[in-house]
């Protein structure tokens, strides 16, 4: 029985890595005392960004080229799919000080 | 005679209403410092609420919308950490100075409308900001005691200087 199912399920293993060699990627950046961490990502189209926020006030990521505006609420999270290679410099439309940066190559 | 006497008698007046009252030389204390803090955020928030009552601007609003939450975020976080410390905000002079500057302008920007009062609030956000902020750092947050007071009113601060450049660009904006 073991050997039996052991192949086939070898050769699906093989299949899916196969067939997905780009899985898409969720990356995590942490706003704390008003400060994107990490400022700068570098991400493949088709990945998720996500922002946590540690803040008790509410943040955006907000690109300088008007392609995203993301809302991130207090002690809450946003997110983006990265849908296209480029770099990206974002701010905080709140807080303009609140700087960062996304470095997007194709997937 | 008679002016030196006078001279003499206003320089002793000056003197003892000073050493009468101690408290505008000292530094302030935290229930003090907690009131400055505590009655900045409100004022910024009143004035925030006359906006959204008034302007049609977007980034006006917007920019409107933002004080309320953030300071309404701060102002409850300082309220629960006196609480919490069991101190009672004490009022002062300089949260008295503020309060009465503040009621001027209010009455000015209740007799604009339109671009007027959208530049002028702006304007006014923006010296606001930048006066509360030189007092927090130079001066409140040093003299703060209690390291949780001292903490909130640092990231505070970070906040407000947030709005600082964010009402730069809106006075930026409205030219």
């Amino acid at each position: 029985m073991t050997l039996r199912l052991a192949g086939p399920l070898a050769a699906l293993s093989l299949a899916l890595v196969a067939a997905a060699p780009a899985y898409a990627a969720t990356i995590e950046v942490t706003i704390k005392q008003l400060v994107f961490s990490p400022a700068q990502i570098s991400v493949k189209a088709g990945d998720t960004i996500e922002w946590v926020n540690k803040d008790f006030v509410a943040h955006t990521a907000t690109s300088r080229d008007k392609s995203f505006d993301v809302q991130i609420p207090a002690n809450g999270k946003g997110r983006l799919t990265v849908s296209k290679a480029g770099t990206f410099d974002y701010y905080c439309r709140f807080h303009p000080m609140m700087k960062g940066q996304i470095q997007a190559t194709a997937p | 005679m008679i002016p030196v006497l006078r001279v003499g008698a206003m320089f002793l007046a000056a003197t003892f209403l000073m050493a009468a009252a101690p408290a505008h030389s000292a530094t302030p204390t935290d229930p003090q410092i907690a009131h400055i803090a505590y009655t900045a955020g409100n004022i910024d928030i009143k004035a925030a609420k006359l906006a959204l009552s008034k302007s049609k601007n977007k980034d006006v609003i917007a920019f409107a919308k933002n004080m309320v939450s953030d300071h309404q975020a701060v102002n409850d976080k300082a309220l629960a950490l006196v609480k919490k410390l069991n101190v009672t905000p004490q009022d002062n002079d300089t949260s008295k100075a503020l309060a009465k500057q503040a009621a001027a302008e209010q009455a000015k920007l209740s007799k604009l409308s339109g671009k007027a009062f959208d530049k002028e609030y702006a304007a006014n956000e923006l010296a606001f900001h930048k006066t509360v902020n030189g007092a927090l750092k130079d001066t409140l947050i040093p003299d703060a005691q209690n390291p949780e007071l001292k903490d909130l009113l640092s990231t505070g601060l970070k906040i407000f200087q947030g709005h600082q450049e964010h009402a730069q660009m809106l006075v930026d904006e409205l030219k």
